[in-house]
């Protein structure tokens, strides 16, 4: 047995290993988190059970495992906020709901201002979140010295933190336990995860998907839903339609187990950083993408310097610290910064992309609406400004300020 | 790091250079919605060659061609016909 063989013949207490079924009501390609939480609510909201997830690799893998775990909703335009605010609604709820905890912990997620403009963007922001019925409130340097007793408040240094936003509901999750407990619940309710099964082509007929061709043979399907993360724009093109999508490496690093000294999640758009501490004692922490266009799994050193110069900039505790790993994913990443949610040209398949550099935190409101409008087979409500067609009407959902730190 | 190789400077470190995206891309007159879409948000991001720009920004200041795999990000020059 080879090691990647290995990875899927997982035992039988975490969930079934089965064989495909010739045919399914819904084909989920993609079995990342998105992927996951849109099977296990097309069986748990819509009561179909006939549904398969058909992923490449295991679960377990790829970007699932490999994010910064961030929860939030503080996004600036409407259509946004309600998605994000629907997922993190989703959140306090799922450990007990799928039965598996995933240690979801609202420890709240600061965005530091270093200048005028800094503060400014920032209120707006806020600003626009309160008037959405969104928790955010405005933190002065001397609120921050005892809400984060680390971060550097010194106004002589290059960028001083002159305030921040802070979204209380927000925080944290651990990122594999999402994994299992949805792959899990999902199993339970009689979802086939089939794993080492690879999407080589799709079966269309008069502009009508009748299924999936895989690595493991025909699969038929009387709906299909892509959730395929960063190869989103391969899958497309086996579908033959493009899409507005670049994929480009994202990478992140992990410091040693270090006892906690930071209960917070600290974001900074100007120094490029975002840091938080996991519960067990390691120090996660990202920054911006690699810029080129890229299917490699890795990225640049130079890129990983200049974050953890912005982190000593903001915590010189941490100078000491050693790293433990660092990796790169894949993330597929919209000209607006917003997903793709909804209908593709072809009839009765359906995309859900784009979430670029924030995927994690949408996992339960991202699998929820998916799963309504491929149980539909029109766009649920809360993802129709997220239409593949927005790029041609102009209705643009412009994100890059609030995507993530920035882009 | 990517060494790139300036066709004017030589080989140079990644953190020069700013990244241009896909090249060649054709000219647009007269293009009507979807056309005009296309045309502004859809990139080529095959899983293998790609031919892209690069700006040697804190070098010589020039634009220039280049391929590179994204599958592996090994650098080959362009083309004859692109250079």
């Amino acid at each position: 047995m080879t090691r990647v063989e290995h990875a899927w013949a997982n035992p039988a207490h975490l969930w079934r290993n089965p064989e495909p079924k010739p045919s399914y009501d819904v084909v989920v390609v993609g079995g990342g988190l998105h992927g996951l939480a849109t099977a296990y609510y097309l069986a748990r909201n819509h009561g179909l059970t006939n549904v398969a997830v058909v992923e490449r690799g295991w679960l377990g893998n790829g970007n699932a495992v490999r994010n910064t775990t961030v929860v939030r909703s503080n996004y600036l335009r409407d259509e946004s906020m309600a998605l994000y605010e629907h997922a993190l609604r989703l959140w306090p709820g799922l450990s007990a709901e799928l039965d598996h905890d995933v240690l979801f912990d609202p420890r709240g997620v600061l965005n530091l201002a270093h200048g005028r403009h800094d503060a400014l963007t920032l209120k707006r922001q806020l600003a626009a979140n309160q008037a959405a019925g969104i928790d955010a409130e405005w933190l002065e340097p001397a609120d921050l010295a005892s809400f984060c007793p680390i971060l550097n408040l010194a106004p002589d240094v290059r960028f001083p933190v002159v305030g921040a936003a802070l979204q209380r509901r927000g925080g944290i999750a651990r990122h594999d336990a999402v994994v299992f407990a949805f792959a899990r619940a999902a199993d339970r309710l009689g979802v086939d995860l089939l794993q080492g099964c690879e999407v080589t082509g799709f079966d269309i007929e008069n502009n009508r998907v009748r299924g999936v061709v895989t690595t493991r043979g025909r699969i038929g399907a009387g709906r299909v839903g892509l959730v395929g993360a960063g190869r989103s724009k391969l899958l497309a093109a086996m579908a033959g339609f493009e899409l507005p999508i670049q994929p480009s490496p994202l990478q992140a690093l992990v410091s040693e187990v270090l006892d906690q000294v930071l209960d917070t999640v600290v974001m900074s758009g100007a120094v490029h950083v975002y840091l938080s501490q996991a519960h067990k004692g390691e120090l996660v922490m990202g920054a911006g993408r690699d810029p080129y266009t890229s299917y490699a799994q890795r990225g640049s050193f130079h890129i990983l310097e200049w974050q953890l110069q912005a982190v000593l900039e903001l915590f010189p505790i941490l100078s000491r610290a050693h790293l433990l790993r660092t990796w790169g994913g894949i993330v597929d990443v919209a000209p607006d910064a917003s997903p793709i949610i909804g209908l593709t040209p072809i009839d009765d398949l359906f995309i859900n992309c784009g979430w670029g550099t924030g995927g994690f935190k949408a996992t339960p409101g991202s699998g929820w609406v998916f799963a309504s409008t491929l149980a539909a087979g029109v766009p649920d409500p809360l993802v129709v400004p997220f239409s593949l067609d927005r790029f041609e009407t102009g209705a643009l959902i412009d994100e890059h300020g609030s995507a993530a730190v920035a882009h | 790091m990517l060494l790139i190789s300036c066709p004017w400077c030589g080989p140079r470190e990644e953190n020069e250079f700013r990244y241009g995206g896909e090249a060649a891309l054709a000219p647009t007159p007269d293009l009507d919605d979807k056309e005009l879409a296309r045309r502004l948000f859809v990139r080529s991001a095959p899983a293998g060659p790609l031919l892209e720009r690069w700006y040697h920004a804190h070098g010589c200041r020039r634009w220039f061609p280049l391929v590179r795999d994204t599958m592996t990000h090994e650098l080959t020059a362009p083309p004859e016909a692109e250079s």
